[in-house]
């Protein structure tokens, strides 16, 4: 059994690997924030192609989010039971974005012609 | 780390944080994921219904944006000192990160509020349009979720002075954490989806 110190002389690796952690992070959103803002502000791609960038950037850095800052936070014995239930979220927020989307351009195509 | 449940009194376990609050609280997470999904999908169904006001375009400031992105980018970099501090079991520098990050959220949320005031003093309220209130209720009940967070920020420093670091505060911070990072998302989401592609 071994017994748990938190101080930082005898374990300050962990403080340090999550500094980096959360630097690295932050630095990626930074870049991704950026990008995305000079794309749209400059105009730099047609607009299709603009609206495809700017969303896969924002998911891109919602992964990063996701990796870099909130799982530092989450408990690490429960990694399964956090990403299953993480999974089905997404899938209930992908049935109800995409579902509700549907069903209102039907129903507005329906009520114009 | 075990599994065993933390009782308040600290002194004679081996769990540093109470895991089954840190799960039940992602759970809450996912679930205010969920109800912010339905924002999204009505605010992209009613976005273009303007009923002859004001639109997404004309609201759209894109570098004052910017500026509260990268004050919630930078409040979360700031928050992960308050956790690496908290880990060396830093108070003072623990009080210093939650200070900066609390002053960083503190100015996204002044610069939403007087966005908000100025559409409201122009005559533009929720009530005008569709489009306006989907999109006072997406942005503003994130905007209520980070005052939320200000708040708990606060009752976290005082409470921190009061029993300092256990296994209950260190459960309360990697909560607040968690709640934090889960607003920053959001944001990314609605910076992308309301403001940016709302200037394209």
């Amino acid at each position: 059994m071994s017994i748990h110190y938190e101080s930082a002389t005898i374990a300050p690796s962990k403080s340090e690997a999550m500094v980096k952690t959360y630097s690295v992070g932050f630095v990626v959103s930074l870049v991704l924030t950026l990008t995305a803002f000079a794309f749209v502000d400059k105009h730099l791609l047609s607009t299709t192609a603009l609206y495809i960038v700017v969303a896969a950037l924002a998911f891109i850095q919602a992964f990063i989010h996701l990796r870099f800052f909130l799982r530092n936070n989450l408990s690490q014995e429960d990694s399964k039971w956090n990403t299953i239930s993480f999974l089905f979220t997404i899938l209930v927020m992908v049935v109800l974005i995409s579902g509700s989307l549907w069903i209102m351009y039907n129903l507005n195509y329906n009520m114009v012609h | 780390m075990t599994t065993h449940a933390v009782d308040n009194d600290n002194a004679h376990h081996h769990a540093d944080v109470d895991n089954k609050a840190i799960f039940g609280f992602w759970i809450y997470i996912l679930s205010d994921f969920i109800v912010f999904a339905a924002l999204f999908a009505t605010y992209a169904v009613l976005h273009n219904n303007t009923y002859g006001g004001i639109s997404i375009k004309q609201i759209t400031n894109l570098p004052v944006l910017l500026t509260q992105s990268l004050l919630f980018i930078f409040s979360s970099l700031t928050y992960g000192m308050v956790k690496a501090a908290l880990q060396n079991g830093s108070i003072q520098k623990m009080r210093l990160w939650l200070f900066v990050t609390f002053c960083l959220g503190l100015g996204f949320v002044i610069i939403e509020y007087q966005g908000f005031a100025q559409l409201l003093h122009s005559g533009n309220s929720w009530q005008t349009s569709a489009f306006l209130s989907s999109y006072f209720t997406l942005v503003g009940l994130h905007g209520i979720h980070v005052v939320v967070g200000l708040l708990w920020m606060i009752i976290l420093a005082i409470q921190l002075g009061m029993q300092g670091i256990t296994p209950m505060m260190k459960t309360r911070f990697a909560c607040l954490g968690m709640f934090w990072d889960f607003l920053n998302i959001l944001w990314i989401f609605i910076f992308a989806i309301v403001y940016l592609m709302g200037a394209i």
